[in-house]
């Protein structure tokens, strides 16, 4: 019988069947952030297992609050710093160099096709844009991944999602996954892999990959997963040539993680792209999505460019072409934070920054913050923001307030206009 | 092993994600006890009164999706400090059911007409849960009237609840 990705990473990493469908797994990676390991550091310190499994294979880095905002955030990330500076963990992302775990490890080329990867973020998904299995877990999931480098899991069952057609103009990856957030519902994927392919997918960056992937979790799902191709090598050949010895050797290679024909899904949802069009949330849950259409004219009072779902150099790129010699509105807050220091970096060469600056916007450094109420950008009490963030929960971004998710484009236009605006108003050039 | 009895908070709402159990603004904190305060902070909830309902109750039935969003364990452990280690919900999000188990607590799915019996019949009242986990099996008391429910727990649940989490068996087995 044929298999899934998921299915494929699961049989090649088994270590345990203690239980039923119970697959306890060797992990290839684990990735940690100031957040949620703190409390494993210390439990393992506790517990006189001050250790990690191997240290090449962990990576950390400070990014929900940095700069640290208080003395508490301070000390969190020193117990990281020097749990990694003990434990000979190399690759760590201190202040100056880091940025939005789920930004700066793929670009890091540390996320490869056919591994297996957890990290205490729910948004961990965001990696299986690489064929990857990568799982937000927990911080006790967390702490047996560092010191052994396994986790448990029930054996995957995958939802196929397939994006036939081509992506209208205006519509990007995350009016994709809202739309598709929207058809599962908020639950709609739990305990399961959603595996995306089709002609849309196949034609789509990294970049693009990873904002769709990212919001699996949005729909209660595992990871999102897609099949590596040309585009993956291509992202990751800078880190894989010497392995081997041409691109297509390499692609022969990862082939090995792509689903079989005959693999078995629990459900199948074909989306045609010609029909999709822009969408924001309403209300305080991710899959309530309308069309832009039917929700403008809605006033915010911020709008956010950035985290690990668009704050991405291909979003800023967008967002820019939008916001060039243009003003935000008067008494409208932008902020933009470039998801790591080399999309920071490229965005400055570009002249992308310049843009966002001469149009009114703040530029944050790289940093989780505002996107879940930690720093940078957090809401007073009754106010909106238009967000291209993952999470509209109320309060999401400071209790009381109130937020709406879009793509870079649809929130480009939102800070010009000072309403919810579809980005069309902007492309076609009117003022 | 933890115990799971006690008097119950019913959240009749479903999607009550981890954020509305423990707020980002309170993850800078890096020892359980100090999460304490802040349980269900922002859940804005008709027949929900904190803090009071936190103080007296010990154990949460409520609908679907319970636990949907962030990963944080912050949301067990607010729930640890304030002496509630069960949740009986319609279904829970993946990670907040692992990451209850893992603790040694337990988060039971009961089918939706059973955890609508059990609204109808008990919400607004003072109800108490007695668990047995020898017959897996629940029973809710209120003024003389009772319920008896069997629930199913999976065998590595199980043996996560009697070895007081996943550090402990993941140590011993691998």
């Amino acid at each position: 019988m044929g298999k899934t990705i998921a299915e494929k990473i699961f049989d090649s990493h088994l270590v345990d069947n203690p239980f039923g469908d119970i697959h306890v797994i060797r992990l290839d990676a684990v990735f940690c952030h100031e957040i949620t390991t703190p409390v494993a550091i210390n439990d393992l310190a506790e517990r006189g297992l001050d250790k990690v499994f191997d240290p090449e294979k962990i990576k950390a880095v400070i990014d929900h609050v940095t700069p640290a905002k208080d003395s508490k955030t301070a000390m969190q990330g020193k117990i990281l710093r020097d749990w990694a500076d003990r434990n000979s963990i190399r690759d760590f992302f201190d202040i100056g160099k880091n940025g939005v775990c789920h930004a700066i490890f793929p670009e890091k080329g540390f996320v490869r096709p056919g591994y297996s990867l957890i990290m205490g973020d729910s948004h961990t998904c965001t990696h299986g844009a690489f064929g990857a299995f990568a799982a937000g877990v927990g911080t006790t999931d967390l702490e047996v991944g560092i010191l052994k480098g396994v986790c448990a899991f029930h054996y995957p069952e995958s939802i196929k999602i397939e994006i036939k057609g081509k992506l209208p103009e205006g519509v990007y990856a995350k009016d994709v996954i809202l739309t598709i957030i929207g058809r599962l519902g908020v639950n709609g994927a739990t305990n399961k892999v959603i595996e995306f392919c089709g002609e849309v997918v196949d034609s789509m960056s990294m970049e693009a990959r990873m904002t769709l992937c990212n919001m699996a979790i949005e729909a209660g799902g595992t990871c999102g997963i897609c099949a590596p191709d040309m585009t993956t090598v291509d992202y990751l050949w800078n880190f894989i040539s010497d392995e081997f010895g041409s691109k297509e050797e390499a692609l022969e290679k990862y082939s090995e993680f792509t689903a079989d024909e005959d693999a078995t899904y629990t459900d199948t949802l074909i989306i045609d792209a010609n029909e999709l069009v822009p969408v924001t949330t309403f209300g305080f849950k991710p899959d309530q999505v309308k069309p832009i259409s039917e929700m403008t004219g809605e006033k915010v009072d911020q709008v956010y460019i950035g985290s690990c779902t668009n704050g991405r150099i291909e979003d800023l790129r967008v967002a820019a072409q939008i916001l060039k010699g243009r003003k935000i509105k008067e008494g409208l807050r932008g902020i933009v934070s470039p998801a790591s220091p080399a999309i920071y970096s490229n965005a400055l060469d570009e002249g992308i920054i310049k843009i966002f600056m001469e149009a009114g916007f703040c530029v944050t450094n790289p940093t989780c913050g505002a996107c879940l109420g930690m720093s940078n950008g957090v809401l007073a009490e009754g106010e909106i923001c238009a967000s291209t963030t993952n999470r509209n929960f109320n309060g999401r971004m400071g209790k009381g307030g109130t937020v709406h998710l879009m793509s870079p484009a649809s929130a480009a236009a939102t800070a010009l206009n000072g309403l919810i605006t579809n980005s069309e108003l902007y492309r076609k050039g009117d003022k | 092993m933890k115990t799971f009895n006690g008097k119950i908070l019913f959240l009749d709402r479903a999607d009550i994600n981890t954020d509305e159990i423990i707020p980002a603004r309170y993850l800078t904190e890096i020892t359980k006890e100090a999460l304490q305060p802040h349980l269900l902070d922002d859940l804005v909830l008709d027949g929900f009164t904190p803090p009071l309902d936190v103080e007296i109750n010990s154990v949460i039935v409520t609908r679907a999706n319970f636990g949907c969003g962030s990963s944080r364990e912050h949301a067990p452990w607010a729930l640890e400090v304030n002496n509630m280690n069960i949740v009986i919900a319609e279904s829970f999000a993946r990670i907040f059911k692992q990451n209850m188990f893992n603790c040694g607590m337990m988060a039971v799915e009961l089918d939706a007409a059973d955890i609508d019996r059990l609204f109808n019949k008990f919400s607004g009242k003072e109800t108490t849960l007695t668990t047995d986990m020898e017959k897996k099996e629940f029973l809710f008391s209120c003024e003389g009237e009772d319920e008896r429910l069997t629930f199913a727990i999976s065998e590595f649940d199980q043996a996560l609840v009697k070895a007081g989490g996943w550090v402990g068996y993941a140590n011993d087995n691998y």
